[in-house]
């Protein structure tokens, strides 16, 4: 197998403004991360020769970006891999240039979650949605609750102790976001604040849980070798990885709900591609899944960012912060991001970008130096989950 | 001869303290206390439950028949008897029938199963009785009205009481009832009901069953009989002859309430709780007339003191807090409408998975052991395909290795519980847990399974298994 790193160059990318968009259609998220992408790359729509398409709940497909972009008839393909949905169409996208059918194309990934009229994700979705019994009374914050009750135990973390720790993390994501102008949530809050908040499912309170939102984000991409020709400061694809994990954790015993199996399969895919060797200190600047900051824990763990276990101490020494030896969510995650599902890995991917060029909007977000970063998103549950990583860098 | 093989019982973990009704009414204070079904119980589910204690010793695919009473089945149309035999992992070669229209239901059912022993169409009987009757508001049968269940099983072999002699009288007397379309109990003016019919027509049966027999009332060690009160059941034990305080069976009015079809039959494992073998038991109940049964204990009544029973049931109670619980958990009251979509349901996957779903089928591997829940076709540990044997989970006891309080979901008791289980002979089983105090839930907790009522979309109850902390 090759290694995909350095083929792919990403010249240009776009990301709406996330938030609760009530006067937003998909259709306008779409036409405004896109036409960001497309001025960033100096393109225009008539020049992309094909585009991959990553939304988890649309049913229109690969329409709900053709036809507002007038991509008259083009190839346009709709992915879906539930909360690793961006990440599918970069990696569509990826294989459609190296296969060398297109030369510029499009990836761009959406959602619109603020119609649902509650404040909250629906549970079941699809064919499952008519399953009597399998997913009943179950939720997202339901679920990964399961794993915060079991990684205090673990980890012999009283209720308030790791309740204290899941809160650090949230406290560090609204910070960040708080100063990022992109974001949805733009509020600093303090771990009393989140230790008092009303719980949502316990051990997860409502600042344990990241924002639902709409919005987009999209890039431009071609094979590195004609990147030159659209700006110097392109960024190459160093790595992918996908693992979809067997399903097993809430089938038979041995799964322990503190570590997330999949994320370490699909991390060491990207990590070998990349040529990474030891993460915490090779990549500068890393965008996680942190639907809940139990999720950002032991994602950080299970990315090898953290010895296992430890994570409380390396929170405690400020490793995570813009400063710190690793920042973690700089945009603000999830948390200050929402989670609007296909748009999440090309949102994240653009933090990353921005950040390599030294474009961070809000100059106190810019790091001094970032040449690699790493976006990671899983869909799922704890027990069942699909990841997927995505690792870009300076050429 | 026919007679008692095992018995069983249940009655729901919730208890409604009567003084809680006075306090909402604004009435005199009244004692005592009913138990209340869960709101994810019905009929059927405490049905269930009476089963699977009742046939504790016995291998379920030897059960012939199964009869079942209530005067509340959850399906006004389709057998309520099909599901608890499902649920109890009976076999499909079975006779089976619901007896759901009269307070007198048990004993029909009793009646039934032991002429079709006696007949030689089955070996033995499953009977179960439950019920699970909602009172208006404010109405006196709110005071009154419990929730339980009981089952009996019958057959010839290793019998525990014989049932010596029984006799059967039909009234059309009428003195409660629903029409099709009433929600809850009517009745008519009370000495009427009392005077003409109840104090009449079951006195009547007794001393019929006496006489035929040459007993008086010092011949019988322990007389159970229906009462739809306290007080109308110390008035009968008066009317029939016996003694209060030695001979009559306390009808578990006062702290289980009356359960309408599966009254008597509660009563009666009470009284089998207690007894000793060579005892004389006289069973009679009430409800469109009367069903007597003159039943003796043998040695055996010993040997099947182990079941959770009545005393059991009784003593691992959890109070219900408030009468808002209480209208929420019985859906007696309109509610805001719900924002999300509905649930729905699909009776073709139903179908399909109906061994997981109903039966609580689970599978092993037969390459390397491991038990998966739902079934794998294709082994999650060493990748065997279709190499298996199904392995009911429904008995197991199992620890709680994780769980989640979810406070927003649209369910009717929060915090709805997730709970991972991982069973002591392997398996594991994802599933809400029930009949909890959430102030009390432990990792590593010792829970067991319950058959419950998940939800009712697309009009249809979607029954599947909870687990609970283990109950006693």
């Amino acid at each position: 197998m090759e290694s995909i790193k350095d083929k792919v160059a990403i010249v240009g990318m776009g990301c709406t403004q996330f938030g609760e968009r009530w006067d937003t259609s998909p259709e306008d998220l779409v036409i405004e991360a896109a036409y960001e992408a497309f001025a960033d790359a100096g393109v225009e729509s008539k020049d992309i020769h094909a585009a991959w398409v990553g939304t988890f709940l649309g049913v229109t497909g690969s329409g709900t970006v053709a036809t507002p972009l007038k991509l008259d008839y083009k190839p346009v393909t709709r992915v879906e891999n539930a909360c690793g949905t961006g990440h599918e169409a970069l990696r569509g996208a990826c294989y459609g240039l190296l296969s060398k059918q297109y030369d510029l194309v499009l990836a761009i990934g959406f959602e619109k979650l603020k119609d649902a009229g509650f404040g909250g994700l629906g549970t079941a979705l699809g064919v499952d949605k008519w399953h009597p019994t399998w997913g009943y009374g179950t939720s997202a914050p339901g679920r990964y609750a399961l794993a915060a009750t079991k990684y205090f135990s673990k980890y012999g973390l009283s209720r308030d102790e790791g309740k204290r720790v899941l809160a650090m993390i949230s406290v560090k994501s609204h910070h960040n976001g708080a100063r990022n102008p992109k974001a949805h949530l733009r509020r600093e809050i303090t771990i009393e604040q989140v230790l008092k908040a009303p719980m949502i499912a316990w051990p997860l309170g409502l600042f344990d849980c990241c924002g639902v939102t709409d919005g987009a984000a999209a890039a431009v991409m071609c094979r590195s070798e004609d990147a030159k020709s659209f700006r110097k400061d392109y960024v190459t694809i160093k790595g992918f990885g996908l693992a979809a994990g067997p399903g097993m954790g809430k089938v038979m015993q041995g799964y322990d709900f503190t570590w997330w199996d999949e994320t370490e399969h699909a991390c060491r895919q990207a990590y070998e591609q990349a040529g990474i060797k030891n993460p915490r200190k090779e990549l500068d600047v890393v965008e996680l899944h942190d639907c809940f900051s139990i999720a950002e824990l032991i994602a950080t763990e299970s990315l090898s960012l953290c010895e296992r276990g430890n994570y409380k101490k390396d929170i405690e020494a400020g490793t995570f912060n813009q400063e710190g030896e690793i920042p973690i969510n700089l945009s603000g995650g999830l948390k200050s991001f929402g989670h609007p599902i296909g748009a999440s890995g090309c949102r994240e991917t653009y933090e990353i970008y921005k950040q390599i060029q030294g474009k961070a909007q809000d100059p106190s977000r810019q790091l001094k130096s970032c040449k690699l970063g790493l976006a990671h998103n899983q869909g799922g549950h704890p027990g069942k989950f699909v990841c997927a990583v995505t690792i870009v860098g300076e050429p | 001869m026919v007679g008692i093989v095992s018995y069983g019982a249940y009655i729901p973990i919730y208890r409604l303290k009567r003084e809680e009704l006075s306090r909402v009414w604004a009435e005199s204070p009244q004692s005592g206390e009913k138990a209340v079904a869960n709101f994810d119980e019905d009929s059927i589910t405490l049905a269930v439950e009476a089963g699977v204690d009742c046939l504790k010793d016995t291998p379920r695919d030897q059960v012939e028949a199964l009869y079942f009473a209530t005067t509340n089945p959850p399906y006004k149309e389709k057998q309520s008897a099909s599901i608890i035999a499902a649920a109890l992992d009976l076999r499909g070669e079975l006779f089976s029938a619901d007896f759901a229209t009269s307070i007198r239901g048990g004993t029909m059912a009793l009646r039934t199963a032991m002429d079709a022993i006696n007949a030689g169409s089955s070996k033995n009987a499953l009977v179960v009785a439950a019920d699970c009757r909602t009172a208006a508001p404010n109405s006196e049968f709110e005071s009154v009205f419990g929730d339980g269940g009981a089952a009996l099983l019958l057959g010839k072999d290793n019998v525990a009481v014989k049932i010596l002699d029984s006799y059967n009288l039909t009234s059309e007397f009428m003195d409660f009832w629903r029409t099709q379309s009433d929600r809850f109990n009517r009745t008519w003016e009370d000495r009427f009901i009392t005077e003409e019919g109840y104090q009449k027509i079951l006195p009547e049966a007794v001393k019929k069953l006496m006489q035929r027999n040459k007993l008086t009332p010092k011949d019988i060690h322990r007389v159970v009989f229906y009462a739809p009160d306290g007080r109308r059941h110390q008035a009968m034990a008066r009317i029939l002859g016996f003694d209060p305080n030695t001979q009559v069976q306390d009808p578990l009015l006062g702290v289980v309430g009356n359960t309408g079809a599966a009254s008597a039959l509660m009563a009666l494992v009470a009284a089998l709780e207690d007894a000793k073998p060579g005892q004389k038991i006289l069973l009679a109940n009430y409800g469109d007339g009367a069903d007597v049964f003159l039943l003796e204990t043998t040695d055996l009544v010993e040997k099947i003191k182990d079941r959770r029973a009545i005393k059991k049931h009784l003593a691992a109670k959890m109070a219900l807090p408030s009468y808002g619980k209480y209208i929420k958990f019985r859906a007696l009251m309109e509610w805001e409408a719900e924002r999300r979509e509905p649930d729905r349901s699909a009776l073709t996957v139903l179908w399909r998975e109906r061994n997981q779903v109903w039966r609580a089928h689970g599978n092993k591997c037969k390459a390397c052991g491991t038990i998966q829940f739902p079934i794998q076709r294709i082994c999650g540990k060493c990748h065997a395909k279709d190499n298996y044997e199904e392995v009911r989970l429904s008995g197991e006891k199992g620890k709680l290795f994780t769980f989640s309080m979810d406070e927003r979901a649209v369910v009717a008791d929060l915090p709805n519980v997730m709970s991972i289980v991982d069973f002591d002979n392997g398996g594991r089983f994802y599933c809400i847990l029930t009949d909890r105090d959430p102030a009390k839930i432990e990792i590593n907790m010792p829970v067991e399974l319950t058959f419950r009522n998940l939800h009712d979309g697309s009009g249809i109850h979607n029954y599947y298994w909870k687990a609970r902390p283990v109950r006693c």
